[in-house]
């Protein structure tokens, strides 16, 4: 009894996540999508986002690696609360985060007229883009990399450092290999939601194409233009992009 | 000769040593929390002492301006569950150390073919720890620690991880491995069997103090 309802109710689950993508790949006419993909458009949305989320990567795993580390490992005062902070762009509506962006590194916003001496314009561009991208989702990696971190017994890094290992050698041959897993956990994720990332952006980088139209936002704005298939062919564009980055790091992380 | 003399506050007693350590084994024995893997971290530099000096064949490791960090020592530390690399073969662990010390590749093999031979190991290079009896584990961790020629040598504790038929076996091979060593070797242990076997000299620790110091 408690076991088929065990099976009902997560083959429903299973189910109501594979139809609508199912039904994305059925919509889809091969000479349409192979059509949608060579407008100049799409292809600026296609670069545009593999650019902007491995800028936004790259950034996440520079200077998210050494707070994980810390948030792991050390003791300072205000640790908790920074742990906090870490993670609240999770929780935080990505509509609201862009505002909050727009609202500090806006042209009009706290930081804008100093940016501006500076010859700095933010919103409305690829970097603001980029900047969307990092605050919604470095929390991913962070979080994931912290656990890792934390799992690696100490001992380890104590007998490299008697074996002649300095800190950073040490970091590198010892606490990254065996804190890998969670590291490329956290990588996936992370890119996972900077690929689709949309609230944020429209609201702090626009929605310009080349510039600031990611493929989320090119699906929107094809299906607000009535452009369905167009919608559909970027759409699944997108899901096979992550499937694919999902299936690589899972075979890696297997080795 | 190693020369300890080192205070430090912990929480249930202020740790407080002086002692010197000449070439050939010493075992430290004691009950457990009695400082016994203490004194091995303050030596090893994994400790921060608040006062006093550590001194290694005259070099000073440790005095109330300078603090020499644990991967300058050149001191080998068997940890008590040895503390081998995971993700590492045997032959890596224990070239680890001639690694770090920037060994050219071709030197560093053949170190580590010899080390394993001499240990009896010669046809695990390739194994990873896990793959491992625990016997293995202490000799691969021995050769790691012997590796870089390390000028003095710490084991915590080194065959608490054996069941007893191979234990006494172990500790044979252990005792004629170090009797061979000319460095400051000081050994942790809280079996009796043990600390008779691989050494005359006893030091007895008790809240953080060398109670006895002799045969």
């Amino acid at each position: 009894m408690i076991r088929a309802a065990i099976a009902v109710a997560s083959a429903l689950l299973v189910a109501f996540i594979v139809l609508p993508l199912a039904g994305l790949v059925l919509h889809l006419e091969p000479r349409a999508f192979a059509a949608a993909l060579a407008t100049p458009s799409a292809r600026n949305a296609l670069r545009l986002s593999v650019v902007t989320t491995a800028l936004s990567l790259g950034l996440t795993v520079a200077f998210g690696t050494p707070l994980a580390y810390a948030l792991a490992r050390g003791r300072f005062p205000g640790r908790r609360v920074v742990d906090a902070v870490v993670d609240l762009p999770i929780v935080v509506p990505p509509a609201v985060a862009g505002l909050a962006l727009l609202l500090v590194f806006g042209r009009n916003g706290t930081l804008g007229p100093a940016l501006h001496a500076l010859g700095i314009t933010l919103s409305f561009s690829t970097a603001a883009v980029v900047m969307a991208q990092v605050f919604v989702a470095s929390p991913f990696y962070v979080r994931a990399a912290r656990g890792g971190f934390t799992t690696v017994d100490r001992t380890l890094e104590a007998a490299s450092e008697t074996l002649g290992m300095g800190p950073l050698r040490t970091f590198a041959y010892v606490t990254v290999p065996l804190a890998a897993p969670a590291l490329l956990g956290g990588l996936v994720l992370s890119w996972a939601r900077a690929l689709g990332e949309f609230g944020a952006t429209i609201m702090f980088a626009g929605n310009l194409t080349g510039i600031s139209q990611t493929l989320p936002l090119a699906v929107y704005l094809d299906l607000e233009s009535g452009d369905v298939a167009g919608a559909t062919a970027l759409a699944v564009t997108l899901v096979a992009l992550s499937l694919a980055i999902v299936i690589a790091v899972r075979a890696l992380a297997r080795d | 000769m190693l020369r300890v003399a080192v205070d430090k506050q912990l929480r249930d007693f202020t740790f407080s040593v002086r002692v010197e350590v000449p070439d050939g084994v010493t075992a430290i024995v004691g009950a457990s929390g009695s400082g016994k893997t203490t004194l091995l971290r303050l030596i090893a530099g994994l400790l921060r002492p608040d006062s006093g000096t550590v001194e290694l064949t005259g070099r000073s490791l440790s005095n109330g301006r300078a603090f020499v960090p644990p991967f300058r020592r050149d001191i080998g530390f068997v940890f008590a569950d040895y503390a081998l690399f995971p993700h590492l073969s045997v032959a890596q662990n224990v070239g680890y150390g001639l690694r770090a010390r920037r060994y050219p590749a071709g030197a560093r093999r053949r170190r580590v073919r010899a080390l394993l031979e001499r240990f009896e190991i010669g046809s695990l290079g390739g194994e990873h720890p896990n793959e491992l009896s625990s016997g293995q584990r202490q000799r691969v961790a021995l050769a790691r620690a012997l590796a870089f020629e390390p000028k003095a040598l710490l084991l915590d504790e080194p065959l608490s991880a054996l069941d007893p038929q191979t234990r006494d076996r172990v500790r044979d091979e252990l005792r004629a491995i170090l009797a061979e060593l000319t460095i400051p070797t000081l050994l942790v242990t809280h079996d009796e069997a043990d600390r008779a076997a691989f050494s005359e000299r006893v030091l007895r620790l008790s809240a953080g103090r060398i109670v006895q110091d002799g045969p």
